[in-house]
């Protein structure tokens, strides 16, 4: 058996080509992210002149300087961003793990009119124009913290993976013998099942702080208040207005485009800005990535 | 009254159940079902009334399908149904191509572990919002300080301004986007394709099947349902567009909305720049009836086929 398994693998030749195929790729994903990187690194002068080069002539470390002494926007979005990531993931694991667990016990009388109340939300939308209206016209959430909280909060598909999870790994029998000894159905939740649920919470909790953390779309429709808006949001409006310079050019000779250049920071700047917000991903990199295939293949089983 | 009672019954017996949705319940009545009522905007000519949502709602007329007849007899509505299917298409069939093959390359590589430092790396753009990338593409396609530009320029060719010629814009969306998800979902394929036993592959070796005869008759065969499902339920989002792929990359630039605007990014511009509350309304809903009736089809098909795999 092991021997012929040896003698399905491919020619040294075949290998060779499918590792140079993969590693190539694999490096095309990673090297933007390094290219960001050096020229984050590189001297301010060195970029008008040479462009951005993957060897710089001359390096620097001026834009981390620039970034810390000047840095409060940055400081504060960064803040703004990590807040929101952890009220956020914790507000969206309570709300998921109680409506997930009720819809997947068979003794709950109304499991499949909630599981429908979920699952439509996949299938039909209101659109962003009537979100928009009652987000900011009724419930009054423009310019606040809980406009870039709230709307990612619940989502039927976290939910669904959820609700597959309690389905396969919790027994029935160990929810009965919580019963039986006297337990309500809330303390059996909360001392039996939640304890057995660690995995699928970690990764339900990893999608929403992933979400939360990338999330740029809500503070571009709610945030107007500089003091509110997290770190993807405010490279988003360094971009844009980099971008309102170069198409408006005749602005960026005049006294106004350069009052508004004078504000943004530097190439070299720019690019830590984003090293800065891409870091804490890549650091937390490892323990994702096992999460997310163990998400993955608990989406797959469906219960 | 009997059943009245009963209900009360019924209810008081589940309420720990019920107070475990409660919360969540609240949400998706605000945050979906509130929103699904107030696509009737689509059908109204829509004004602010300083009372609120409700008096606005209720104090504008109605223009029946007004805002559905100036959406389509606009050049726009074609522009982008056709861009977000198109696009959808191009994503759905390369999508597969790649992740399938790139699958089928990672599986085969004796060395397991470097097979795994490959996956790690292409993993990683999965993880990252389209702002960052959105940079990283710039890095490349700057007008002046951009690699490509450099190498354009090395090789005495003339420079492209790449935010502002649409030509290869098609292509680089493409390209991007395929770029971002491969990782992510030839992983998908990746499991399945290790779950297949592999005493099929020995016995067809035994018999002088070459690796490409083997590729057809075991693993296509084998990860078919997979790819069925996960195609069509990709079919059933053909209406949706990725708003960050098609706004943050071309960073919102003018000169470009003929191939990068979709439903999706016109209904953003509608809301935002021009106030077209009505018509934005109604590409919204346009969108999520089409969508609804893909969803529905592509369901129905896929349970049909493999019955576990469907959404519901």
């Amino acid at each position: 058996m092991a021997k012929a398994r040896t003698l399905n693998q491919p020619s040294r030749a075949s290998n060779t080509i499918l590792n140079v195929i993969a590693a190539v790729f694999s490096i095309a994903c990673v090297f933007p992210f390094l290219f960001v990187i050096i020229i984050s690194f590189t001297n301010e002068k060195a970029l008008s002149r040479d462009g951005y080069r993957i060897i710089p002539k001359e390096w620097s470390l001026e834009a981390y300087r620039y970034i810390f002494k000047t840095g409060d926007q940055l400081l504060r979005s960064f803040g703004i961003t990590v807040l929101i990531t952890v009220v956020g993931a914790l507000l969206s694991l309570v709300l998921i793990s109680h409506f997930a667990y009720a819809i997947s016990r068979s003794s709950f009388r109304y499991r499949n009119f909630f599981s429908f109340i979920a699952i439509f939300t996949m299938l039909f939308n209101g659109g962003m124009v009537p979100s928009y209206i009652i987000n900011t016209r009724m419930l009054h959430l423009k310019d606040t913290l809980w406009a870039l909280i709230l709307p990612l909060a619940v989502n039927a598909f976290y939910i669904m993976i959820m609700r597959t999870f309690y389905r396969t790994t919790v027994p029935d029998a160990i929810v009965e013998a919580g019963k039986i000894d006297g337990a309500g159905e809330l303390r059996v939740f909360y001392s039996v099942v939640l304890p057995i649920s660690l995995p699928g919470l970690a990764t339900i909790g990893l999608f929403s702080t992933l979400g939360y953390w990338n999330d740029w779309f809500n503070a571009l429709l709610y945030i107007d208040n500089p003091n509110l808006v997290p770190l993807q949001a405010l490279l988003m409006r360094i971009e844009n207005s980099m971008q309102f310079l170069v198409t408006n050019s005749a602005l960026s000779g005049s006294g106004q485009g350069m009052a508004l250049l004078s504000t943004l920071p530097q190439d070299s700047a720019r690019m830590a800005m984003v090293v800065l917000a891409t870091v804490p991903i890549v650091l937390a990199y490892p323990f994702f990535q096992r999460f997310f295939i163990s998400g993955l293949t608990v989406g797959a089983v469906k219960g | 009254m009997k059943g009245f009672a009963n209900m009360l019954k019924n209810i008081s017996r589940n309420k720990w159940f019920l107070l475990m949705v409660l919360p969540a319940t609240i949400w998706f009545l605000l945050f979906s079902y509130l929103p699904m009522v107030g696509t009737i905007i689509a059908f109204k000519s829509y004004r602010y009334s300083r009372d609120g949502f409700w008096a606005s709602l209720f104090h504008s007329d109605w223009v029946g399908f007004k805002n559905f007849k100036f959406l389509f007899a606009t050049h726009d509505a074609y522009i982008i149904t056709r861009n977000t299917l198109l696009y959808n298409l191009a994503f759905i069939i390369l999508g597969l191509i790649c992740s399938v093959a790139m699958a089928v390359v990672l599986s085969e590589i004796v060395n397991k572990k470097l097979a795994k430092v490959y996956q790690t790396g292409m993993f990683l753009p999965h993880f990252l919002s389209w702002v960052i990338i959105g940079y990283f593409a710039f890095a490349f396609l700057s007008e002046d300080k951009g690699v490509l530009n450099q190498i354009l320029t090395g090789v005495g060719l003339h420079p492209i301004s790449w935010y502002s010629d649409k030509t290869y814009w098609p292509v680089i969306l493409i390209v991007m986007n395929v770029w971002k998800e491969l990782g992510y979902t030839s992983v998908m394929y990746l499991a399945a394709i290790v779950g297949i036993d592999r005493s099929y592959y020995e016995a067809a070796m035994i018999d002088g099947a070459s690796k490409w005869q083997q590729f057809k008759n075991i693993t296509l065969p084998a990860i078919s349902p997979l790819i069925i499902t996960l195609t069509l339920l990709n079919v059933g989002r053909i209406f949706y567009s990725d708003f960050g792929l098609f706004f943050q990359l071309p960073r919102d630039s003018g000169a470009l909305y003929a191939v990068t605007n979709t439903i999706d990014t016109y209904v953003y511009r509608g809301l935002t720049a021009t106030g077209e509350i009505g018509m934005s309304t109604a590409a919204g809903l346009y969108q999520s009836l089409v969508g609804f009736v893909l969803v529905m089809a592509a369901n129905l098909i896929v349970r049909k086929i493999d019955k576990d795999s469907s959404l519901f």
